[in-house]
């Protein structure tokens, strides 16, 4: 069971929650870039949360599927394809044996996410599946895919697994973000007038983005000294002002230490929205207590297993 | 324990024990780690000790920051002293210059040493691992003679292969896996110091300390052939 890739797309990777645990050897977690999309295809096809999945970045593969098999697609809108005709994102879909997957062309959003009913079969490397292509670690060789490529599906006995499910979700992947954030204990490392700039100012996606990290360009923040630091740890969302002055937000492939000053900390449950603003969105940042982004993640968390709850009862209604 | 606590976003938060490189307070930065292991159970994803910080990724599912504040301030506060942390020492084979060292000239040219010496002097000192990070497996360690201090190379390497050891500046390390870079390099090891596909995937620890002891090109390749084995401890 299992599909060959026809075309890679721009950025395939196989993905999932990520290398937890091993930071502390220098290890990076890698793992998808925005994690409710990921969690919501997995759910349409009965899958755990973070089970492995495709990640795809801005223009999508085309998979050639050998058996049947039941997918979703969600995030960024990549107008799927099935044989050539058009099919819904945020459903589970039934591809029969011998058709093809392809999109037809990014509308909104920067990453897709197709998962597959039973996860993609790939060996775990540190307890994930997590593609890290600059340590060479986990998925495919640690690779993006390319053309040629088979990837196997796992559990052939789950592949039909209730009835599929639409959500009839359009989430609109908007290119102007304002991203919550917690001050970071660096931030007196700022100037007063610097702290002003970064909150008050709108900054665009640099297309020298990429996984790691999103560069943003716009007004540069002024730090009172030094802009570095005794190197230190990094988050998800860790916005870095080394001493040009542009911030950068760390992202899934992060590496797990840095030595520039922190001013803020990106609120987990706004990350998705930056991941999928991409290249050329702009971006403002608002500063909250670290009480009121726990308070806004809780609720991101609680809508998401309410459509985790909705699909299990559509799924079920018929069987 | 004397600490500072920040929040790092909600879902990890940082201590830490002093804004300098010294071992006193990378102790305290890896006692901390022991204790708040053993302490907080489920509470804690991952614990990512650093020269003098200790980053706490936590299951904000379960537990806000003001419980995690108070949870760890009441592991931490106690005033049992912390026991002293068993400190591991390591020894790392070492072929020096010849191929595996092309930059041992620039290093004893620089310090006004022979070659011997370089080698000499590097293998004399015990090293801490005061943390692992940049890349996968790669220890940032104190404690190099000041007489082997070298400034990087003008021009990086496009490629330095695995386990090659180098200088730059007052640090000294371990390439953990081939990558470009500007160390000056005076030698290579045989052992993997990074294998994800082992138990523990990289070879040192916050904490153990390092010492280096030179092999022939003979060992070398023997131990790199796996027909000699390597006694670590």
């Amino acid at each position: 069971m299992g599909f060959t890739v026809k075309r890679a797309g721009a950025q395939t990777t196989v993905q999932d929650g990520g290398r937890r645990g091993y930071q502390k050897y220098g290890i990076a977690v890698a793992g998808v870039m925005d994690g409710v999309s990921a969690a919501i295809a997995n759910f349409l096809v009965g899958n755990a949360a973070d089970a492995p999945l495709l990640e795809c970045m801005a223009a999508g593969p085309s998979l050639h599927f050998e058996t049947e098999t039941v997918l979703a697609v969600t995030g960024a809108d990549m107008q799927p394809q099935l044989d050539g005709r058009r099919v819904e994102n945020y459903a589970s879909l039934r591809v029969p044996a011998g058709s093809e997957l392809s999109f037809a062309g990014l509308n909104s959003g920067m990453f897709a996410y197709i998962a597959f009913a039973g996860g993609l079969d790939v060996p775990q490397v540190l307890g994930s599946a997590a593609t890290h292509q600059y340590s060479h670690t986990g998925g495919l060789e640690g690779r993006a895919l390319r053309t040629g490529d088979r990837l196997a599906v796992c559990g052939e006995e789950r592949k039909v697994y209730g009835r599929p499910v639409a959500l009839h979700m359009k989430p609109r992947w908007e290119k102007q973000v304002c991203l919550s954030v917690v001050e970071d204990r660096h931030a007196g490392m700022f100037t007063e007038a610097g702290l002003h700039t970064f909150y008050s100012s709108t900054y665009a996606v640099s297309p020298s983005s990429n996984r790691m990290g999103y560069r943003l360009d716009g007004a540069a923040i002024e730090h009172r000294g030094a802009a570095d630091i005794i190197t230190d740890g990094v988050v998800f969302g860790s916005v870095q002002v080394p001493a040009s002055g542009t911030p950068i937000v760390m992202m899934a492939d992060r590496q797990t230490t840095g030595g520039y000053s922190r001013i803020a900390n990106v609120v987990s449950c706004d990350l998705p929205r930056l991941a999928q603003a991409g290249i050329g969105a702009q971006v403002r940042f608002r500063k909250v207590s670290v009480q009121e982004a726990q308070a806004a993640c809780r609720d991101m968390r609680s809508e998401l297993s309410e459509v985790r709850a909705h699909i299990e009862a559509l799924r079920w209604q018929w069987q | 324990m004397t600490y500072s606590i920040f929040p790092l976003g909600d879902r990890a938060l940082s201590l830490s024990f002093g804004e300098i490189i010294a071992p006193e307070v990378n102790d305290q930065v890896i006692a901390a780690a022991k204790r708040l292991s053993e302490g907080l159970g489920d509470a804690v994803e991952e614990l990512v000790p650093t020269y003098c910080t200790l980053l706490v990724h936590y299951r904000a599912e379960a537990f806000d920051y003001a419980e995690m504040e108070q949870r760890i301030a009441a592991l931490l506060s106690s005033e049992e002293e912390l026991a002293a942390v068993q400190r591991r020492i390591v020894t790392i084979p070492v072929c020096y210059g010849g191929e595996y060292g092309p930059d041992i000239a620039t290093v004893a040219e620089h310090g006004g040493l022979s070659e011997e010496e370089v080698v000499r002097l590097h293998t004399a000192a015990d090293y801490r691992v005061y943390m692992l990070g940049f890349i996968a497996g790669f220890p940032y360690l104190g404690g190099l003679s000041r007489q082997l201090h070298t400034p990087r190379l003008s021009q990086p390497r496009l490629k330095i292969e695995a386990g090659s050891v180098g200088i730059a500046g007052g640090q000294t390390g371990v390439y953990p896996v081939a990558s470009p870079g500007g160390w000056q390099i005076i030698g290579r090891t045989p052992l993997a110091l990074y294998d994800p596909g082992r138990r523990m995937p990289a070879l040192l620890n916050a904490g153990d300390t390092v010492r280096f002891s030179p092999i022939s090109r003979q060992e070398f390749l023997s131990i790199a052939e796996g027909e000699q084995s390597w006694d670590l401890q």
